[in-house]
């Protein structure tokens, strides 16, 4: 029975199924639906975060500060929070996001890099923020790797640090084993994100909170990349069904589910497709799943040697240039091959 | 021009930070017959490249840049701290009028990117080399810039995580900052972003960059195609290893372009190519302004 305070990240997370096409109306409204369902803290933005618009990973429609000013004009008791990748996102975002009202900032590198989190994680203490240390494809990671890196994020201020499984790659024994890691190396608070690539999200969730996380990652209908995130209203069935205390209620979540189908249908729930279960098992990013279909498509290359060959670069988050370059390299052996 | 070398005397060369960018400029300025690494100072006593001074008969010190005001008789400095260190030495560098040449991204000095703009600013005793990512790609930029007007220049830089040290870690905010704007200022774009990736992959990657200039479909990508490789062979004058890895292509609204960075391997192995674009931008500045061309 653990106390568990629930961060949905639809708004964020969800923007890389919906090709970062979010608009203010459906921030809005889904952040009302989640407000009153009784979720703690509701992420929104661009999905690669305050700077995230880019040519490299995709342009959203609208500035990122209108969908975030959005999402703190439509709640009443949740706070609203912003992802920021150094090397992505500036002070500057920052600022603007706090006179807006944003109260916590998630400041993220890749699992191994947290020391480049260290200016941003003071900068947004320094503007009254909570701030959250953010770990990136924690399954690239070893678990002593990962106590490490959880340290330097409290030495810099982190209120606490949170485990973002990006591939949906690891199974709930090694999950545990990391959270235990990183339980053992700090005393702050720790949060964990899945993604469902091997449709183990919710059952690595509850892995996480028995060795001790207790902040828990999620969105509606499963809006995320790769095969997506924990199905947030599923999550909260689970976490309720598994004795734990959430302050979100199921009906209130089920409709806001609904309220968010609703406002971006036709597009349809992320699936455990063929393509996300190989990024799964080969540890590749999940914000890849779109570029690599576009590229397999547009090169008439296989998406599946595409995934293998990335998984041998061990790409990170952010490399969205290496798919295009490796698509280019297959199709060239490919037309060398036939000719 | 500062001809520093009359009389057939070496330029006193100092160089403040020891970490990957100091100690990698440490190899390549020894091997330059015009200049003598008088002195490489860090903070750290510990410090790798301290011990490798010390192995190369080069005076070291653990006072940062104290120990170039106590010298009292150098031509120019290095910075290869972090941009707070160069924004508190900067002032001291100019008082003692020694020549400043800032491998930090703190923008205090004028910004020079050598196959860009090196001719310029001859009169300032402060130089800015921005960043390495802006070193790898401003010339791409300009050299787009240079037959096509580009709305916005976006770039994303890769590099290997062994490759960047605690100063650009602590430097993010300034890093990104100082290499989007020269995009704009130095390479000629409307407007300008910089993406930096840091990846730890075993065996370390090469640095790696991608450009994309938004500058509409229809352009006359032969014209890009021809001049990038011309740019791209001007910086292979100075950095052999810098070559493109995916040619200028129209995708959408604009071109992307992908170089990378080989490194001539002088302090880390080959992977930190990084190191080798700014320290040749370094050098670049520094044989211009203080060496006197020979009879």
């Amino acid at each position: 029975m653990t106390d568990i305070t629930f961060v949905d990240v639809t708004l964020r997370d969800g923007n890389h199924t919906y090709k970062h096409q979010f608009t203010s109306e459906i921030v809005s409204k889904t952040a009302a639906a989640l407000d009153a369902a009784g979720v703690d803290i509701i992420e929104v933005g661009h999905g690669d975060g305050l700077g995230g618009s880019t040519v490299h990973i995709g342009r959203s429609p609208e500035p990122a500060i209108n969908l975030i000013k959005a999402a703190c004009d439509s709640v009443t008791q949740a706070r609203i929070a912003v992802l920021l990748l150094p090397g992505f996102g500036i002070f500057r975002d920052l600022e603007e996001c706090k006179d807006v009202g944003v109260s916590v900032a998630r400041v993220a590198s890749h699992s191994t890099e947290a020391d480049t989190t260290k200016q941003h994680i003071r900068k947004a203490a320094d503007l009254g923020m909570m701030t959250v240390g953010y770990l990136i494809s924690a399954g690239m990671a070893d678990a002593k790797t990962l106590a490490d890196e959880a340290r330097k994020l409290e030495s810099y201020g982190a209120s606490y640090v949170n485990l973002a499984e990006s591939q949906g790659h690891l199974v709930p024994t090694e999950v545990a084993e990391r959270v235990r890691a990183v339980r053992n190396a700090v005393s702050i608070p720790i949060g964990f994100h899945p993604h469902n690539n091997l449709g183990l999200a919710n059952g690595n969730i509850l892995a996480a909170i028995d060795e001790g996380a207790t902040y828990i990652d999620g969105s509606l209908k499963g809006f995320g990349g790769g095969a997506g995130n924990a199905q947030t209203e599923a999550t909260i069935a689970a976490l309720k069904r598994a004795g734990h205390n959430v302050k979100t209620d199921l009906p209130g979540i089920l409709d806001a589910a609904q309220v968010f189908a609703d406002l971006v249908a036709p597009q349809p729930m992320p699936v455990i497709d063929n393509d996300s279960i190989m990024m799964g098992y080969a540890n590749v990013y999940g914000g890849y799943v779109l570029p690599v279909k576009r590229a397999a498509e547009k090169y008439g290359i296989d998406a599946r040697a595409l995934i293998m060959k990335l998984g041998e670069r061990s790409v990170v988050a952010g490399q969205e240039d290496a798919v295009e370059q490796e698509a280019q390299a297959l199709a060239a052996a490919q037309s060398k091959a036939v000719a | 021009m500062l001809d520093k070398t009359q009389g057939g005397r070496k330029v006193r060369a100092a160089i403040v930070g020891s970490g990957n960018i100091g100690t990698d400029l440490m190899y390549k300025l020894s091997k330059k017959p015009d200049f003598e690494v008088v002195l490489l100072a860090g903070i750290d006593p510990a410090s790798e490249g301290l011990a490798r001074a010390r192995e190369m008969g080069i005076a070291t010190s653990t006072d940062g840049a104290e120990a170039v005001f106590e010298d009292g008789n150098i031509d120019v400095v290095f910075e290869a701290t972090s941009a707070y260190v160069h924004r508190v030495n900067a002032p001291r560098y100019e008082e003692a009028g020694i020549f400043a040449i800032d491998l930090t991204p703190a923008k205090v000095g004028a910004p020079i990117v050598p196959t860009v703009n090196l001719a310029q600013h001859d009169d300032v005793m402060n130089v800015n080399l921005l960043s390495c990512a802006a070193q790898a790609t401003v010339p791409i930029v300009h050299a787009v810039t240079s037959v096509v007007p580009v709305s916005y220049a976006e770039i994303v830089a890769t590099v290997a995580s062994k490759s960047i040290g605690p100063g650009t870690r602590d430097n993010i905010e300034e890093f990104t900052h100082t290499t989007s704007t020269a995009l704009a200022d130095v390479g000629g774009a409307a407007k300008g972003k910089s993406l930096i990736i840091v990846n730890p992959a075993e065996p370390s990657i090469l640095m790696r960059n991608t450009i994309y200039c938004v500058t509409g479909p229809d352009v006359d990508i032969e014209a890009i195609r021809k001049s990038v490789e011309q740019r791209v062979a001007d910086v292979q004058k100075d950095v052999p290893g810098y070559r493109i890895v995916l040619e200028p292509f129209i995708r959408d609204d604009h071109v992307m372009i992908g170089v990378e960075v080989e490194g001539a391997g002088d302090f880390l192995p080959t992977y930190a190519g990084n190191l080798d674009i700014i320290n040749a931008a370094a050098v670049a500045v520094a044989q211009r302004r203080l060496v006197g061309v020979k009879a």
